[in-house]
């Protein structure tokens, strides 16, 4: 292979080095009206009265919208198909108020210190209700968070809105009670995790203006243009086709652009005013007021014979969804869907629960999506019943874990908010990954620990994971290609470039199918009114999905190329040879620029343009193993991570050193959340970390060695053999550094984050006991 | 308003404004200078550094009136030195670029810290790059850049 399997910078990454404009707030217009927003001080109250007078007296200020100017158009911010698993729980702007930071009025004026002031200003009437601050006391609380007769599930998802409950779901395969009953040994335990934050570097941005076709234009830094202008237009009752969404450079997303934040607004003030705005979240604003991950609670009951094989697993989980219910029940879902199937030899599984509303901070997509949670969950649990067999964890997972060729009922039970599709592994070499990252990380000689020094035990832990490839029958991908003078082309991707690379890759698998260099193709991804069909960058789709589009589009272009070659010849196509630059017949010769000119200018005159879309009919899931060790200070509990070991099978690498950079990337974020992240609400519900000093993420002072290491695999479905790999990395951390603390010193942390404190306070627990 | 005279990217300019307006809104919407970016607006990312008569700073704590009198550089004018031309292409080389959104701040902090020590060693990068955060790589191709750079900018340093 010429152009895939190889490493290549960033189409990208040298303008945006230099600084060139390429973010939305760059692209902004300079005369933009500043839109913000007031945002409520009460985690759950009634809007009396909004007096907005003093504040409209003031110069500058253009605009001010309340709940009262619009119409009760009840949407969810989710960026999901259509129509969407989430409810339709959201009002652009609503009488009532949610969560500390939810949406009270906005003002719109020509300069932000005017705005600031408007702000201070409006004068507010709440009536203060009753919150609920604690997800496991939601259900059937006397407080009703959404009342409101508009709010709807687009279609059966278990909406109890009068109990509070976004969503439910329950799946049972086999009989998990008798099961756990013919059990030799039995393990239960409950695990907790917590709201963990995106923070992108790039804060939720858009801007909007009227173009000369009186069209509404947005450049919105999001995951999913389409999905943006189709939910604006639903929404806002305004013309689907006077919608233009432009997707700029985007300064990472993680799944926290998934959904529409300050688009809305922006919008309404553009069509209201005719003058163009914007809006840039604070960065208080990203952590209180966009969303966060779901909060869960698992438990989790397994059984085994006392030969070692896993017989059944019984899981309740308990998700929290906030204010409001973006993507409530397909995150829970896949904590199941991309997590059981690890363990597929089992009797009998049973998944159930439901996801709870409260006055927090709503939660949403983010990298992982359940996965992360399900993992930390299981994987825990897997060791717990492992060290109560007495046997090797190694050992345990290559008797019970998926194999090639091998499926998990799992596949065809369970979807993302429906029913999913049966499928077999044709490429996991989890196996490989397994074996691999044991040795890389010298278990044989550190398991369970070493005592470095007085104070320092040096251990050991791991986990395996699984994640998808989009979602099959649900997400498209498309692509077009265009053919011009001289030769090179341009490539048109609905596929959402957020920072992962996907631009990059994408002209990586052209440039393979047509033969030429990467440089020839010129990519232009996320227009709405120019580019083709996607459904975004989420699931892990883009490699899978949008990559198989890339592929079909350029194998036709190929195929148009030598059709139009042997009319220029008079030969027959099954002669003409094409090495991506010369085209040959018999004695006969010609470059691919003299073709492309020839069809500009001279004979057989058209434009060549293919198109193409894929659909997935299978999720092929990446998978890994990731190894950690750790260092354990027991006099004051603090863990240093001194190497992790991840072996991934994502099939082929299309660009080895972006695959690395999104399982390094999500590794980190791993250990953000595993160890470092928490997230800390007073009593009143006010989010107290919410900013960078509070909310602590991994700098590069925490980070140590991290050791990457893809296996050879090929995926015949996957373009060149690729699957995704934008979410796998992510996984493993939490359950692999629990294990790892369990190991070193004999105690079971079972909610994130792992901080010193909890570790201290288990040990001593554990000590008192020992007495 | 006040007179602010000040040399931005090896350039005088002498103009009147609100000296209390921060340095980052002046260098992005006076001087059209993108390469700035706001991620917190707090002085915990580091995605506004400048270099301020050569100190690493985070241009969204800075008052106009602060830096009356002084030389500014920011990325645009880094990327023009051969310095900074060596940077941007140890950085691309590594891998180091995935967002794009901190990457100019990380580069100036490249500089700073190459200006003070022009062979650091690992743990003298982390600390000296501990100032900007990344939420998209794993710092380690970042690393490998500021240490490639080091390594071929053999005297520019």
């Amino acid at each position: 292979m010429k152009s895939v399997n190889k490493t290549i910078p960033s189409i990208d990454g040298k303008g945006l080095m230099m600084g060139r404009p390429a973010f939305t707030d760059d692209l902004a217009e300079k005369n933009s009206l500043i839109v913000k927003v007031l945002r409520s001080p009460h985690p759950f109250a009634k809007i009396l009265n909004i007096d907005k007078s003093k504040a409209l007296e003031l110069e500058g200020v253009e605009l001010i919208l309340t709940h009262e100017d619009f119409k009760r158009n009840s949407y969810t911010r989710a960026g999901q198909g259509y129509p969407e698993p989430s409810p339709h729980d959201k009002f652009v702007l609503d009488e009532y108020v949610r969560h500390i930071g939810d949406e009270v009025c906005c003002v719109a004026a020509v300069t932000k210190e005017i705005c600031e002031e408007a702000l201070e200003l409006i004068k507010v009437e709440y009536e203060v209700l009753n919150p609920i601050l604690n997800f496991e006391d939601a259900i059937d609380n006397k407080s009703i968070i959404h009342d409101e007769p508009e709010a709807h599930e687009m279609f059966p998802i278990g909406f109890e809105p009068k109990r509070n409950i976004a969503a439910s779901y329950k799946m049972e395969v086999g009989n998990t009670e008798e099961d756990v009953k013919k059990s030799d040994v039995v393990i239960k335990q409950s695990f907790y995790t917590q709201a963990q934050a995106h923070v992108m570097m790039e804060p939720h941005t858009v801007n909007a203006r009227i173009d000369y076709l009186n069209r509404l234009v947005l450049y919105s830094a999001t995951q999913t243009p389409i999905h943006v202008r189709r939910i604006l237009s639903q929404t806002l009752e305004f013309p689907l086709s006077r919608i233009r969404v432009i997707k700029p450079r985007v300064g990472g997303g993680f799944g926290g652009k998934q959904a529409l934040h300050g688009e809305m607004l922006v919008s309404a003030v553009t069509l209201r005013t005719g003058k163009p705005s914007k809006m840039v979240f604070t960065r208080k604003e990203v952590f209180e007021s966009s969303y966060s991950r779901h909060p869960m609670r698992f438990d989790i009951t397994l059984g085994a014979s006392k030969d070692g094989m896993l017989e059944t697993i019984d899981c309740y989980v308990l998700s929290d969804t906030g204010a409001y219910g973006e993507h409530a029940l397909t995150v829970f879902m896949v904590a199941g869907s991309k997590v059981l199937p690890l363990y597929n030899k089992v009797k009998s599984v049973r998944f159930h629960g439901h996801v709870a509303y409260t006055n927090h901070t709503p939660a949403g997509a983010f990298r992982g999506y359940g996965a992360i949670q399900g993992n930390f969950a299981l994987e825990s649990a897997i060791d717990m019943l492992v060290d109560k067999l007495g046997m090797d964890p190694i050992e345990f997972r290559d008797k019970n874990m998926i194999k090639q060729g091998e499926t998990s009922p799992i596949f065809a039970i369970m979807g993302e908010g429906t029913e999913g599709t049966a499928m077999n592994m044709e490429s996991c070499e989890l196996e490989f990954c397994l074996n691999r990252g044991y040795e890389l990380i010298n278990w044989k000689n550190t398991y369970p620990y070493i005592q470095v020094s007085k104070n320092i035990r040096r251990s050991v832990g791991m986990a395996i994971a699984m994640q998808g490839s989009g979602i099959p029958y649900i997400d498209m991908g498309s692509a077009t290609i265009k053919l011009n003078d001289d030769g090179f082309y341009n490539l048109m991707v609905g596929a959402t470039d957020i920072g992962q690379g996907s631009d990059t890759i994408l002209a990586q698998i052209a440039a393979e199918t047509l033969g030429c260099d990467t440089s020839q193709i010129i990519v232009y991804s996320s227009d709405s009114d120019l580019t083709p069909f996607d459904t975004g960058a989420y699931a892990s789709s883009t490699t899978y999905i949008s990559g198989n589009a890339v592929y079909k589009a350029a194998l036709k272009m190929r195929q148009m190329i030598v059709r139009e070659a042997a009319l220029a010849f008079k030969v027959d196509e099954s002669i003409i040879e094409y090495d991506g630059t010369t085209i040959k017949a018999d004695d006969k010769e010609m470059t691919i620029n003299e073709l492309s000119n020839r069809l500009y200018y001279n004979e057989d005159q058209k434009q060549l343009t293919s198109t193409e879309s894929y659909v997935g009919t299978k999720s092929p899931p990446p998978f890994m193993a990731g190894y950690v060790m750790i260092d354990l200070d027991t006099e004051t509990g603090e863990v240093k991570i001194v190497d992790y070991v991840s072996v991934v099978d994502c099939g082929t690498t299309i660009n080895p050193s972006l695959a690395k950079g999104q399982v390094e990337g999500g590794i980190v974020q791993g250990i953000g959340m595993a160890i470092y992240e928490e997230v800390l609400y007073n009593s009143s519900g006010k989010l107290v970390t919410n900013n960078l000093l509070n909310y602590k993420i991994p700098t590069r002072k925490e980070i140590n060695k991290l050791t990457t290491e893809f296996a050879k695999s090929y995926e015949d479905s996957g373009p060149y053999g690729a699957k995704s790999v934008g979410e796998i990395g992510i996984d493993t951390p939490p359950a692999a550094i629990a294990n790892a603390i369990y190991n070193a010193v004999g105690v079971r942390i079972t909610s994130l984050p792992i901080t010193p404190e909890k570790i201290l306070l288990e040990m001593k627990k554990r000590e008192g006991e020992k007495r | 308003m006040m007179k602010i005279k000040f040399e931005l990217n090896n350039k005088e300019y002498v103009f009147n404004e609100d000296p209390s307006k921060r340095l980052l809104d002046i260098l992005r919407n006076n001087f059209s200078l993108t390469g700035i970016k706001e991620g917190c607006g707090e002085g915990e990312c580091g995605a506004c550094a400048v270099l301020i008569n050569g100190e690493l700073i985070n241009s969204c704590l800075v008052p106009l009136a602060n830096v009356h009198n002084k030389k500014i550089m920011t990325i645009e004018g880094l990327s023009e030195t051969k310095r900074g031309k060596l940077i941007k292409d140890s950085f691309s080389k590594a891998g180091a670029v995935q967002c794009g959104f901190c990457t100019p701040g990380m580069m100036m902090a490249t500089e700073a810290l190459l200006n003070k020590t022009a062979h650091p060693t690992v743990d003298e990068i982390k600390i000296g790059l501990s100032g900007n955060l990344c939420r998209c790589t794993g710092y380690n191709m970042i690393i490998e850049a500021v240490l490639l750079a080091s390594k071929e900018g053999e005297g520019l340093w």
